[in-house]
């Protein structure tokens, strides 16, 4: 499904990944974790186009996605919910949900089908993102990127600063994607979460993947996370 | 004239100062608002589309009015069109870093006046105004025109406001300028947004320019004014804020007016330069901006 091959990238003069190579499957949940600093939000710029790579390819179902144009890579089925969300604060929750149908022709099914998912959010739908808790604005966060119906799914800490019942619904969400098909990477911080949902870790260090495991029978007290990850 | 009137005719006088400010400085705050581009080259983008309306009023045989309704559709389309290629040719090319875009604005601004002073020339030319309708109140008569570019003014913001709160061009620009990398990341062409928002600030100004040619006549220098004016105008208002600018354009407008007539036009800038810097320093972000974070 999407596939990076010996990825150099980074800010300016800053190199922050140094030939990575990453690829997730149709209906698998990659989970990337890795300390502060390892690229993990870099690698996620890199895939939707925000920075460009300076060597290596990205591609998505075999086509090359690396050159394009930062606003052409979500309509070939890429969404993503960046770290701190970024919802557009002054725009209503309506409008932020409208903004991710724009690729989609505002299909009022998708709406509809990503409302089901969230059905709180259909309770704000004139409120102004910025007022919304920050279980609400993960919601809406998530919602938006997935009006875009994306093949895959990229979601940088969603659980950051969540209470226990959104950090569930998040989980379930991400299952339901899984289950649909989608291509989830998912940047986590916090084991428990990731080793609820992932089908495999990959474990950055300095700008590459020192190590991917399957998820299958680890546990938090696995050497790999004291190793990665610092726990 | 007892006071009374006196007031009246200089509210009035006031108020077209105002509605054309209004016109001018939306352009300006929809610009800085939307791409963080301060740009120097409006008050030459008014220019270019009162002198285009004197070329259409030349040029175009028949009634005044059929030539002033030409040059209100033709000079903001192809002001328009010369803004979005100097956004797509020079500032897209500097990534609307502040700084650059502030010196090639103030180039851009060099390139028009001169560009005008060789094709139009150095004299202040009239435009005939497309009617002369005068309205006669009990203490004096005033011009039915100057009404007109109020209503007309007032028409055109209403329709600013519209297309950036109902449509599906406003709401892209509301997002471009909330964050314009997530904008990216949900699919929209920043740079085409970026090229119909400085399109349709120049626009503003061009049709700003229109509508005043016939009171103030056209000239290669005339964006001077405008230009400081609506930078006062979007300073007290708020950087980028449209109901600020609007209630700020009021303000100046109104007491330009009224200074003017009592007293002097020099005294008129003075206060207003006055009120900018007093703004700066209790409430830096303006009326009705928002505070830096």
């Amino acid at each position: 499904m999407l596939r990076l091959d010996d990825i150099d990238a980074g800010y300016g003069a800053v190199a922050v990944l140094h030939g990575l190579t990453l690829s997730v499957a149709s209906g698998e949940v990659l989970c990337v974790m890795g300390r502060n600093g390892a690229g993990k939000s870099t690698m996620l710029k890199a895939i939707i186009g925000q920075i460009r790579a300076g060597a290596g390819t990205i591609t998505l179902d075999g086509m090359r996605i690396d050159g394009l144009p930062a606003h052409q890579v979500p309509r070939h089925g890429i969404g993503y919910v960046p770290q701190g969300r970024r919802l557009f604060g002054g725009l209503t929750v309506a409008e932020n949900i409208e903004i991710g149908l724009m690729t989609r022709r505002r299909d009022v099914r998708v709406r509809e089908k990503v409302l089901a998912l969230f059905p709180r959010l259909r309770e704000r739908m004139g409120q102004m993102a910025r007022t919304l808790s920050g279980g609400e604005q993960q919601m809406l966060a998530i919602a938006r990127a997935l009006c875009l119906e994306p093949k895959v799914l990229l979601l940088d800490e969603p659980t950051e600063g969540l209470q226990p019942s959104m950090i569930t619904l998040i989980r379930d969400t991400v299952l339901t994607l899984k289950a649909e098909g989608v291509a989830t990477i998912l940047v986590e911080q916090r084991v428990d979460a990731a080793l609820s949902v992932a089908d495999r870790l990959a474990f950055m260090v300095g700008g590459r993947v020192a190590e991917v495991l399957d998820a299958g029978g680890l546990t938090p007290d696995a050497p790999a996370f004291a190793r990665h990850v610092g726990v | 004239m007892d006071f009374g009137p006196f007031l009246l005719l200089a509210l009035m006088e006031g108020l077209v100062t105002a509605a054309v400010l209004a016109l001018t400085a939306s352009g300006l705050s929809l610009v800085f608002g939307i791409m963080r581009v301060v740009n120097v080259a409006h008050g030459a983008f008014f220019m270019l589309g009162a002198v285009l309306a004197w070329f259409v009023a030349e040029w175009l045989p028949g009634p005044p009015a059929l030539a002033f309704a030409a040059a209100l559709v033709f000079c903001p389309l192809v002001v328009g069109a010369i803004a979005a290629i100097a956004d797509m040719a020079v500032l897209k090319r500097l990534n609307y870093e502040p700084e650059a875009t502030i010196v090639a604005t103030i180039g851009l601004l060099y390139i028009l006046e001169q560009a005008a002073l060789s094709l139009f020339g150095p004299d202040a030319r009239p435009v005939e105004a497309p009617f002369s309708f005068r309205l006669q109140l009990p203490w004096f008569g005033y011009s039915g025109y100057k009404l007109a570019v109020v209503v007309a003014a007032a028409l055109v913001l209403l329709g600013v406001w519209l297309i950036l709160k109902h449509s599906r061009a406003g709401l892209l620009m509301r997002a471009t300028q909330e964050d314009r990398d997530t904008a990216r990341a949900f699919g929209i062409n920043v740079d085409r947004v970026y090229a119909g928002v400085f399109a349709m600030g120049a626009g503003l100004a061009a049709i700003a320019a229109v509508l005043i040619v016939p009171i103030s006549q056209a000239h290669y220098l005339m964006g001077g004014d405008p230009l400081l004016l609506s930078f006062i105008v979007v300073i007290i208002g708020g950087l980028g804020s449209l109901r600020g600018t609007l209630v700020a354009a009021l303000l100046i407008g109104l007491s330009d007016g009224v200074i003017s007539t009592f007293f002097a036009p020099t005294l008129a800038k003075i206060i207003a330069t006055l009120v900018v810097a007093l703004v700066l320093v209790f409430r830096p972000q303006g009326l009705f901006g928002k505070r830096a974070a």
